[in-house]
């Protein structure tokens, strides 16, 4: 420890400090999802939004992100946009779960490897929300839309993981520190 | 706290994920089989949001209006010119129109005509965008006690811009007509044919089903057609445009992609909804 800084307070407060460490991902994930949802004349930004969030979780903390969590973000997203209620909590459950199952190569990879491996995951949840909108809605969609959704979300994504990085070498700091 | 043994916990946390992903299916066939739920849970949600969605409008507005400032000043010289030209044509128009006023009211009198009562409406803000990748919508704050209903047609300063579908206790979500669900019946101004107005969720929904022999000319004004009782007729839309392959679209007076206070008009009429709303729009209420 180093000189003058005050030894970690026991008890409730650590318990507190913990507690907005592990709500961190989840409440900044839903904060940037209504914030998405406001009107800037992009249409689509909502799911753009969300996905680098939860990619970039599942990646380097999977912890802070359990697949509940995934459900009701996924819920909430559905709910703010005018997508059929649970096609988006699907997609991004099965991103989560795909790119938990490949961190341990994720995680040595660069920024720019990741960030293609992100645009690929993107197009694929893009392809696979297309689908389910066409499915449940019974009729042929234009594409256009879709690929918009890819590029905004492949263009958030290094805005985004620059300032999750920062929080999460913070995090892993306070814990190293307790 | 339960206390769990560590192999009971560890199958647990491996079966979350897969149970999750069949719940996330189940959501979506009940969404599906229940469309009420569905717009009762968004309609609760939109509530609850937009209060904070409102609160956020006054510096995202301003942080626009900067943008739009040193835009517009990059452009003075040549915006210049463009509005004397546009003020040297106006005031022909306006000449004009002075004209047609007093000559359509001398003939109302020998005609003793009864005028229309302006219509009522009343103002409000937009506050989010309800729409997402594949459909066009936002969402409108109403004071807690508002008269908005389903099946109010709103408009902007310049023309249409969709229907109500949706009213919550706090908010409403209008679909804009350029949705891929809106249908619209619209009438050539300068043929009086009458015509659908499909939305496509691009910018310019497109015109179909027109009779034969009257085909939309370029430039042509677009308004609404009373067809069907789902709107009063003459509501400015937009003008025609033909693209290069062959396709009549609308270019929209109203600005879609900037709409910020939308004026929502009561005129009483109960005509078809999209299907997605489930609710016939209420009648008008005796005052």
């Amino acid at each position: 420890m180093r000189k003058g800084r005050r030894p970690p307070s026991p008890g409730l407060l650590r318990r507190a400090d913990a507690l907005a460490r592990a709500a961190f991902p989840a409440a900044a994930t839903a904060i940037l999802l209504v914030l998405a949802a406001m009107p800037v004349g992009l249409p689509g930004a909502v799911p753009a939004a969300g996905l680098p969030c939860i990619f970039f979780w599942s990646v380097f903390r999977p912890a802070a992100l359990p697949p509940p969590v995934v459900y009701g973000l996924g819920l909430l997203q559905d709910l703010l946009t005018a997508a059929p209620v649970g096609s988006g909590a699907l997609v991004l459950l099965l991103v989560h779960g795909l790119a938990r199952h490949w961190r341990r190569f994720l995680v040595q990879q660069s920024f720019l490897a990741v960030w293609l491996v992100h645009c690929g995951f993107a197009a694929g949840a893009a392809s696979l929300d297309w689908a389910l909108q066409a499915l449940l809605g019974w009729r042929l969609l234009p594409v256009q839309p879709g690929l918009l959704q890819v590029a905004l979300a492949a263009g958030l994504y290094p805005t985004i993981a620059f300032l999750l990085t920062r929080a999460h070498e913070a995090m892993r700091r306070a814990e190293s520190a307790a | 706290m339960i206390r769990l043994s560590i192999p009971f916990r560890q199958a647990l946390s491996r079966l979350s994920l897969p149970v999750l992903v069949a719940v996330a299916f189940g959501t979506m066939l009940l969404g599906k089989a229940d469309a009420l739920l569905a717009e009762r849970a968004r309609m609760a949600l939109a509530d609850l949001l937009t209060p904070i969605w409102s609160a956020l409008q006054v510096p995202a507005t301003a942080l626009r209006d900067v943008v739009q400032e040193g835009r517009e000043l990059l452009h003075l010289r040549r915006e210049n010119a463009r509005l004397r030209e546009e003020n040297a044509r106006l005031h022909r128009w306006h000449a004009a129109a002075l004209a047609l006023e007093a000559e359509n009211a001398m003939l109302r009198r020998q005609l003793a005509f009864l005028p229309e009562a302006a219509p009522a409406f009343h103002t409000a803000r937009v506050v989010a965008d309800g729409g997402g990748t594949y459909a066009r919508a936002v969402l409108l704050a109403a004071g807690p006690n508002h008269a908005v209903r389903k099946g109010q047609v709103a408009l902007d300063d310049r023309g249409l811009v969709g229907r109500v579908t949706e009213v919550g206790a706090r908010s409403a979500r209008v679909l804009l007509v350029t949705d891929m669900n809106s249908r619209i019946p619209v009438a050539l101004e300068g043929t009086r044919a009458r015509a659908i107005l499909a939305g496509t969720n691009g910018a310019r929904p497109r015109l179909q089903h027109w009779p034969e022999g009257s085909a939309p000319r370029e430039g042509d004004r677009v308004v609404t057609s009373a067809e069907a009782a789902a709107f009063p007729a003459g509501l400015p839309v937009g003008v025609v445009r033909w693209t290069e392959s062959g396709v009549a679209e609308v270019e929209l007076f109203a600005r879609l992609d900037r709409l910020d206070l939308v004026r929502l008009f009561d005129y009483g009429l109960g005509g078809i909804l999209p299907p997605e709303a489930v609710a016939r729009p209420e009648p008008r209420q005796r005052r």
